[in-house]
C-alpha cells in the first residue's frame, strides 16, 4: 500500500558539478543536439554528414565565409555581454532588441544630420549617442521597477515594440529619404559616417572584444561589479550591507542598455549603412540564449556566439546548396538549441525512479 | 457502539518522531484528542508544535510512530488525505484569494461542484453558518473583510470540507481581544456540537480560558498533559520552559561604564499599519551583554532593523553617543561602528551572498574601503584565512561558496565578519541557532571577548538557559512591548517565561 502511493519517478536537485564534469556534460549535450538535428535531416531524405559538412564549410571554408560569420557574431556578442550584466543582477532584461534599436536611432541622427564632422569625431559622437540611446531605454524599466515594483520582463519586452515602431515612424515621416521616390526608407549613410573596416570586417569586432574584456574585469574585479553580484544574490543582503539597491539597479541597467546601444550603432554604421527596421533583427533575443548558455561568463559568451553565428551562416549556405526551403535551417537551428537548452535540466536535476533509492 | 464512542479518541498519536537532517523536531510524542473537547498545545518556539501539526495535516510524514484516527491506524499522505479523515487545519497566515467572495473561497477546490458556479452555493454556506453560529456574508469579497472575518472564512472552508477535527495555529495572534473572545465563543460552540479542536498557542491566559486539557511540548518532547481546571499559569510556565540547566558559560564582569546606545520611545508599524514595536525604551551600556528574550515575532527583528537603519520607525529616537541616528542610511550606521550580525530563519537570506566565496563574503561591508574602482581582495583573503583558523570554520578553502558550508560554519563566517569590523555596538540575533555545543561555546567566547573590549552587545536569543548565564541584563519583549528588563543574575527562567507570555513584573507581583 505504501508503494502504490509513491510516484513513478521524482525529480531531485543535484549537488553542484565540478568544472570538469560540467564541460564534459555540455560537450555531450552538443553532440546529442547534433545527433537529433541529424535525425531531422535524415527525415528530409538528405545525408546528415554532407549537410553538416556544408554548414561547417559555409561558415569557415573561405576568408569571405569567415568574415561573414564574424559579421553576424559582432552584434550578438555585444548584446550578450549587455545581457550578462543585467542577468547577473537577476534583472531579466528581455529588452536588448529595443535597446539596440534605440542605440541605432540615436547614432543615426549624427550620421544623417551631422555627416560633415571630422570622421573620428563623428564616429565617437555616434558611439556616445548610441550608448545614451540604449542606456536610456534600459533605464526606463529599471526606474519603474525600483520605484513601483513593476515587472521588468514585461516592460522591457514591450519597450522593444515601441522602439521598433519608432523606426517605422522615422522611416515614413521625418527621416524619410526625399531621394527615394516610391519606397519609404532612410538615406544611406555617407562614407564619412561609415565605420571603418579592419581586416575586411567593420571595426565593430574590435569594440566587441574590448567590451568582452571590460565586462569580465568589471564584474570580477570592481566594486560596482561586486555590488551587482550581491544584489543578484539577495536584495536583503545588499540593503543590509548598506548598498543603495535602487541606484545599483538603475546604474547597471543603464550600462546594459548602453552596451546594447553600441551593438545598434555598429550595426547601423558598420553593416547596414542606414537605419532600417531590421537593424536589430532578433539579435537581442538570440543574445539571451548566448548569455544563458555561456552561464553569464563573458569569455564563454564569445564561444557560444561563434558557435551560433557559424550555425546561422553555414545554414544559409547549406540550404541553397541542397535546395531546401529557407525555413529548414531555422528548424535545424531551433532543434539544436532546444536540445542544448533542454539538457540544462539534466545538469541541474536528476531523476530517481520508484524503488531505486532503496539500498 | 455509541456508548463506547466517547472513549475512543478522535486522534491518538503514539511515539511520533520526526528528524530533519540532524535536528530532532519531534521525539516520542504522545497525544490524545477526544471529540467534544478543546486541547491546547503549549510550547516555546522550536518546541516542535508546528512540525507535529504538519504531520497531522499531511504535510510531513513521521519517521516513526503511529497516528490513529477513531482508533484506526492511518497514514496521512497529503493534505487531501487529512481532509478525508476529517482533519482541517487553520493556518496562522490566511490562504485566501483576495479578489474572490467568501463563498467562492470556501468552495474552491471542491470537485463535486461541477464546472459552473451555481447560485445555490450561497445557501449551502448560510446553512453551515447557522449550524455553527458563524457570521459571514457569502458574497462579500475577501479584500473588503476584516482580519476576523477572514478567519471565519478559513474556518468555514475546513467545515465545508466536512472536517470535525480542527487544528488552529495561533489563531489569536492577529486578532484584537474582542475578536479573540468572539472566536473562543465560536470554538466552544463547535466543541459542544461534537468537534475535536486543537489550538496551538503560547499565551497562557488563553490556554486557561479556552482549553479543557493542555499538552505541553518542550524541546520536541511531550513533557506533560494536564487538565486545565487542575493547573495554573505558574505550573504551565515551569513545564514549558523546563528546569534550569547548568551550562557554565563564562560571564566576565562588566568593566566599562556609561551609556552607548539609548533607545527612546521607539514605535514601528508594519505595512498593514499594525504596531510591531510599541514605545520601546532602553539603554545599552559599554561592555555589557543585553539579552533580548521573547517569543518569535515579538518585535526582535524590527528592533534590530531599526537600529541598523533598515527600517524607518514611526516614532522615537535611537541615540548613539548622544546623537540621533534615525534617518541615517545603513551605510552611515555601519561606518560609525554599529554592526549587526542578524541570523534570520534563512541564514543565507540576509547578511551573506550564498554563491559567493567565503573570502568575498567578508568584503560585504568593507568593499567600499580603499580608493579607485577596483576591489581590494588581499585583506579579505588574509582575514578569511585567519577566521577559518580561529573560529575553526570547516571549509575546503576560502574560495568555496558559503552555500556549500554547513549552517554552523555559515554562522561563524557571519559573526566573524561583524567582529572583525571592530564595532562599538554589536547586534547579534540567534547566533548559535542550529550549532553544536562546541561551536556554540566558540561563539560565546568570541562575544565575551568583544564585551571585555568594551563593546555594547545586544544579544537576541531564544535559549533562556544560555541567556541567563551569558547576559548581564535581560530585556523581555512581548507583542512589540517591553514587559521587563531584569538582572540576569537575579532572575529565574520562570519569571522570564511569564514575561514572555505578556505578564509585566507588576502583574506577577500582583498575582502573588
Amino acid at each position: 500500500m505504501k508503494h502504490s502511493s509513491e510516484p513513478l519517478f521524482r525529480v531531485v536537485k543535484k549537488t553542484e558539478l565540478s568544472g570538469g564534469k560540467l564541460t564534459l556534460l555540455s560537450l555531450f549535450a552538443l553532440l546529442l543536439a547534433i545527433f537529433v538535428g541529424g535525425l531531422f535531416i535524415l527525415c528530409l531524405g538528405k545525408n546528415p554528414f554532407l549537410v553538416y559538412q556544408s554548414i561547417f564549410g559555409g561558415a569557415f571554408r573561405s576568408k569571405l565565409a569567415i568574415q561573414g560569420t564574424i559579421k553576424i557574431a559582432i552584434p550578438l556578442l555585444i548584446s550578450a555581454l549587455a545581457i550578462t550584466l543585467a542577468f547577473k543582477m537577476k534583472f531579466w532584461n528581455i529588452g536588448a532588441e529595443g535597446q539596440i534599436i534605440m542605440g541605432a536611432i540615436f547614432a543615426s541622427y549624427f550620421a544623417l544630420f551631422h555627416s560633415g564632422l571630422p570622421h573620428i569625431l563623428l564616429l565617437l559622437l555616434m558611439l556616445v549617442a548610441g550608448m545614451v540611446g540604449g542606456g536610456l531605454w534600459g533605464l526606463i524599466p529599471a526606474f519603474f521597477k525600483s520605484k513601483f515594483g513593476t515587472n521588468e520582463t514585461l516592460l522591457t519586452l514591450m519597450l522593444n515594440y515601441i522602439a521598433l515602431y519608432l523606426i517605422k515612424y522615422l522611416t515614413e515621416g521625418p527621416w524619410r529619404d526625399p531621394a527615394s521616390s516610391g519606397f519609404p526608407k532612410i538615406a544611406t549613410f555617407v562614407p564619412n559616417a561609415q565605420l571603418d573596416k579592419v581586416l575586411g570586417v567593420h571595426a565593430g569586432w574590435i569594440i566587441a572584444l574590448i567590451l568582452m574584456v571590460f565586462v569580465f574585469i568589471y564584474l570580477r574585479y570592481t566594486k560596482q561589479g561586486y555590488e551587482i553580484s550581491v544584489v543578484g544574490e539577495s536584495e536583503n543582503t545588499a540593503r543590509y550591507a548598506g548598498m543603495n539597491v535602487r541606484q545599483i539597479v538603475m546604474r547597471t541597467m543603464f550600462l546594459s542598455g548602453a552596451i546594447c546601444g553600441i551593438a545598434g550603432m555598429t550595426q547601423a554604421t558598420g553593416a547596414a549603412f542606414t537605419l532600417g527596421e531590421s537593424v536589430a533583427g532578433g539579435v537581442g533575443f538570440t543574445a539571451i540564449i548566448v548569455a544563458w548558455l555561456a552561464r553569464l561568463n563573458p569569455f564563454y559568451c564569445l564561444v557560444m556566439t561563434l558557435f551560433l553565428s557559424a550555425l546561422q551562416k553555414g545554414s544559409s549556405v547549406m540550404q541553397s546548396a541542397f535546395g531546401l526551403s529557407t525555413y529548414v535551417s531555422d528548424v535545424l537551428q531551433g532543434i539544436i538549441l532546444f536540445v542544448i537548452l533542454g539538457f540544462d535540466f539534466f545538469i541541474q536535476y536528476k531523476i530517481i525512479f520508484r524503488g531505486a533509492h532503496k539500498k | 457502539m455509541k456508548g463506547t464512542a466517547e472513549k475512543i479518541p478522535a486522534i491518538e498519536l503514539r511515539n511520533i518522531t520526526k528528524t530533519f537532517a540532524s535536528v530532532v523536531a519531534n521525539e516520542d510524542i504522545n497525544l490524545t484528542l477526544y471529540r467534544g473537547e478543546i486541547l491546547a498545545l503549549l510550547g516555546e518556539n522550536g518546541s516542535g508544535k508546528t512540525t507535529l501539526m504538519n504531520i497531522l495535516a499531511g504535510i510531513y510524514k513521521p519517521d516513526s510512530g503511529s497516528v490513529l484516527i477513531d482508533g484506526e491506524p492511518v497514514i496521512i499522505h497529503s493534505p487531501e488525505d487529512a481532509n478525508k479523515h476529517g482533519i482541517g487545519m487553520i493556518h496562522q497566515h490566511f490562504k485566501l484569494v483576495e479578489v474572490h467572495s467568501a463563498a467562492d473561497n470556501i468552495i474552491l477546490g471542491d470537485k463535486k461542484i461541477g464546472m459552473f458556479l451555481k447560485a445555490s452555493r450561497h445557501e449551502r454556506i448560510k446553512e453551515l453558518c447557522n449550524n455553527y453560529h458563524l457570521q459571514v456574508e457569502p458574497d462579500k469579497k475577501v479584500y473588503n473583510m476584516s482580519v476576523s472575518e477572514k478567519q471565519t472564512v478559513e474556518i468555514l472552508k475546513v467545515l465545508y470540507r466536512g472536517a470535525d477535527i480542527l487544528i488552529l495555529d495561533e489563531p489569536t495572534a492577529v486578532l484584537t481581544p474582542q475578536e479573540a473572545d468572539h472566536l473562543f465563543d465560536i470554538l466552544r460552540h463547535m466543541r459542544d456540537q461534537g468537534c475535536a479542536i486543537i489550538i496551538i498557542t503560547h499565551k497562557l491566559d488563553e490556554v486557561m480560558s479556552i482549553s479543557d486539557r493542555v499538552t505541553i511540548l518542550h524541546k520536541g518532547k511531550s513533557v506533560a498533559t494536564v487538565n486545565t481546571a487542575e493547573t495554573n499559569a505558574h505550573e504551565l510556565t515551569e513545564l514549558m520552559v523546563g528546569k534550569a540547566v547548568e551550562l557554565s558559560i563564562q560571564r566576565p564582569p562588566v568593566s566599562h561604564e556609561g551609556n552607548l546606545l539609548e533607545i527612546h520611545h521607539l514605535s514601528v508599524q508594519n505595512e498593514e499599519g499594525v504596531d510591531t514595536l510599541r514605545d520601546v525604551s532602553f539603554d545599552l551600556n559599554h561592555g555589557e551583554i543585553l539579552g533580548v528574550a521573547g517569543l518569535a515575532g515579538s518585535g526582535q527583528k524590527e528592533l534590530c532593523e531599526t537600529i541598523a537603519g533598515l527600517l524607518k520607525p514611526h516614532k522615537g529616537a535611537v541615540l548613539y553617543k548622544n546623537e540621533n541616528i534615525i534617518g541615517k542610511t545603513p551605510a552611515e550606521i555601519i561606518k560609525i561602528g554599529i554592526s549587526m550580525s542578524f541570523v534570520p530563519e534563512d541564514r543565507l537570506g540576509m547578511g551573506l551572498a550564498a554563491s559567493m566565496s567565503l573570502a568575498d563574503n567578508l568584503l560585504l561591508k568593507s568593499y567600499k574601503n580603499g580608493k579607485g574602482p577596483f576591489l581590494e581582495r588581499k585583506g579579505a583573503r588574509a582575514l578569511a584565512d585567519s577566521l577559518v583558523e580561529r573560529l575553526e570554520i570547516v571549509t575546503p578553502d576560502i574560495d568555496t561558496p558559503v552555500r556549500r558550508l554547513s549552517g554552523g560554519n555559515v554562522q561563524k563566517v557571519l559573526l566573524g565578519r561583524e567582529i572583525e569590523s571592530n564595532p562599538n555596538v554589536l547586534i547579534t540575533a540567534y547566533p548559535v541557532r542550529g550549532l553544536d555545543i562546541n561551536s556554540s561555546y566558540t561563539i560565546y567566547d568570541a562575544i565575551n571577548q568583544q564585551k571585555e573590549k568594551g563593546v555594547g552587545i545586544l544579544f537576541i536569543g531564544e535559549d533562556l538557559d544560555v541567556m541567563l548565564e551569558l547576559c548581564d541584563r535581560i530585556m523581555v519583549l512581548c507583542h512589540g512591548r517591553i514587559t521587563g528588563i531584569v538582572d540576569a543574575k537575579e532572575t529565574t527562567k520562570e519569571k522570564l517565561g511569564l514575561m514572555m507570555a505578556d505578564a509585566t513584573i507588576k502583574e506577577m507581583e500582583g498575582a502573588k
